[in-house]
């Protein structure tokens, strides 16, 4: 099973084993992983589970839609390797992957 | 001695989040959560949409797998009711006799749907929208071609008509009202929906009075007061719900339309908590009690109630927000627009499918509702929160970035 790092805002960090097919964010929800909100449940419909993608996987993650780019402009602390972890869905490629989380979702 | 034991009842979306976060704030004793479906905690969102078309399953709607809940020792008790509380023995009596005792309990038993008690409403097909079975129950009737008339039109009615048109039946929704979304929108945000229901075929009615359902073993027709019938394979009520307050009220705690919480979603017993669409709270932003009916707050009102069962109280401080979909068409709603004094459309809600509406209220932004614009829905938000005065003129322009607008 893939496996994807978390790491909060204090530094502390989760290395989860995530099935392929299910989001980052789900992930971090299954695993009660503070720093991730994820209001809405996953319909990109509340940016509440931002997180910074490592830069040196960023290549290996497909692009945002159109909607996640509007409403990442919106978030708190935004960067060009801001992502909403609903929209990212885990694979056997990304296997490894480490995400960044930010000090707060609101 | 035995460990102390926290009792959830409702296996709800606020359920299992509170039953989460006693864990992580620290609660070291047992945690049984009761409920009434003979599910874990589902998301309820998806029910009008992708598992109403079968493209999610029931595994899918789970917040959490249960490995995870058995990982950090979180008990359920599935398929049974809780129908008494005994405050002064800290008691929970179960349908079939059986008792728990609890040291602290929260209640999230949520809300169940409106029943229309009219002539006809027992009839094989006519089906309500709320839980997993419903959405099962509602399977059994839908194919191409089928004839669904929906009653009521608000988000559910609504959703659920968007869904029926895309699995290729022929829909009509019926309201009562004289526009759609009267209770929750401004009359140009109703024209919108209308207008793109019937753009997507569905035949919409506004001004309905309904009569009943006729049918042999199973609805066939629906009858309206001028005369009008509608033919039916099914007909789905949404016409909103009633909170769960029975066992709260029984029990002697306040309840006035909710479970009465205080700040930090304590009841009038202080070794009971309440969160979700069951409680009824003061909102230090809009002055008024309220009860609300929506995932955000089942979940924030879960956090601060284990929060303050735990002995660490945090205050419930959170500005609404729903969202919905339909179509291709994502309306995100931040704040609650009752009582709005005067209405900006940002965009045009004659054409097209995005625009925003922004409601205003002595000249302060009180509410937005953001048609495929998530930009006017995440800085309204901040707009609201922030109580600016805001200037008429930009705000409807789309031209201008709302980000201006705010505080620096």
């Amino acid at each position: 099973m893939p496996v994807v790092t978390y790491i909060s805002h204090d530094g502390a960090i989760n290395e989860i084993e995530v099935a392929s097919g299910t989001s980052v964010m789900q992930g971090a929800v299954d695993n009660m992983i503070d720093g991730i909100v994820a209001e809405c449940g996953g319909s990109c419909s509340c940016a509440t589970c931002h997180c910074y993608v490592d830069e040196a996987w960023l290549d290996k993650v497909p692009a945002a839609s159109e909607m996640e780019k509007d409403m990442l402009e919106c978030v708190l602390e935004p960067e060009d390797n801001s992502r909403l972890s609903c929209q990212i869905t885990v694979t056997d490629e990304l296997d490894g992957l480490v995400v960044k989380l930010p000090p707060s979702q609101f | 001695m035995t460990e102390p034991c926290c009792i959830v009842v409702g296996a709800s979306h606020a359920g299992g989040q509170l039953a989460v976060s006693l864990r992580q704030q620290g609660w070291e004793g047992r945690i049984l959560v009761i409920g009434d479906e003979p599910f874990l905690p589902y998301n309820r969102p998806p029910l009008s949409k992708t598992f109403l078309s079968g493209e999610k399953h029931i595994e899918d709607l789970l917040i959490r797998p249960e490995a995870q809940y058995e990982k950090v020792g979180i008990d359920f008790l599935l398929g049974q009711r809780v129908t008494a509380i005994d405050r002064n023995n800290k008691t929970v009596t179960l349908s079939k006799g059986e008792t728990f005792a609890y040291d602290k309990l929260a209640l999230t038993t949520g809300a169940r749907v409106r029943p229309l008690a009219i002539a006809g409403s027992e009839l094989k097909g006519v089906l309500y929208l709320r839980d997993i079975s419903d959405v099962e129950h509602i399977r059994q009737f839908i194919g191409k071609g089928k004839k669904a008339v929906i009653v009521g039109g608000g988000y559910i009615g609504l959703e659920t008509a968007a869904m029926l048109r895309k699995l290729g039946l022929q829909v009509t929704v019926l309201e009562a009202a004289e526009r759609i979304l009267k209770r929750v929108t401004a009359p140009q945000v109703s024209e919108f929906y209308t207008r793109v229901h019937r753009e997507e075929g569905v035949q919409l009615e506004t001004g309905v009075e309904i009569q009943g359902f006729v049918g042999q073993d199973r609805v066939e027709q629906v009858q309206c007061g001028d005369g009008t019938v509608y033919p039916a394979d099914l007909v789905i009520i949404g016409i909103g719900v009633i909170p769960n307050t029975e066992l709260a009220q029984a029990a002697g705690l306040a309840v006035e339309n909710g479970i009465k919480v205080n700040d930090f979603c304590q009841t009038s017993d202080p070794d009971i908590t309440a969160a979700g669409d069951c409680t009824n709270h003061f909102n230090g932003f809009y002055q008024r009690n309220l009860r609300l009916e929506s995932v955000q707050n089942a979940m924030e009102q879960a956090k601060v109630a284990a929060a303050a069962l735990c002995d660490k109280p945090i205050q419930y401080n959170a500005l609404p927000w729903f969202w919905s979909e339909q179509y291709d068409i994502k309306l995100q709603i931040a704040g609650l627009s009752t009582d709005y004094d005067d209405l900006v459309i940002r965009g045009d809600h004659s054409d097209g499918r995005k625009f925003s509406a922004f409601y205003l209220k002595q000249g302060r932004v009180i509410a937005v509702d953001a048609i495929n614009s998530p930009q006017d829905f995440m800085f309204g938000k901040q707009i609201i929160t922030q109580k600016l005065l805001v200037d008429k003129v930009s705000l409807s322009d789309p031209g201008v970035s709302l980000k201006d607008f705010l505080k620096k």
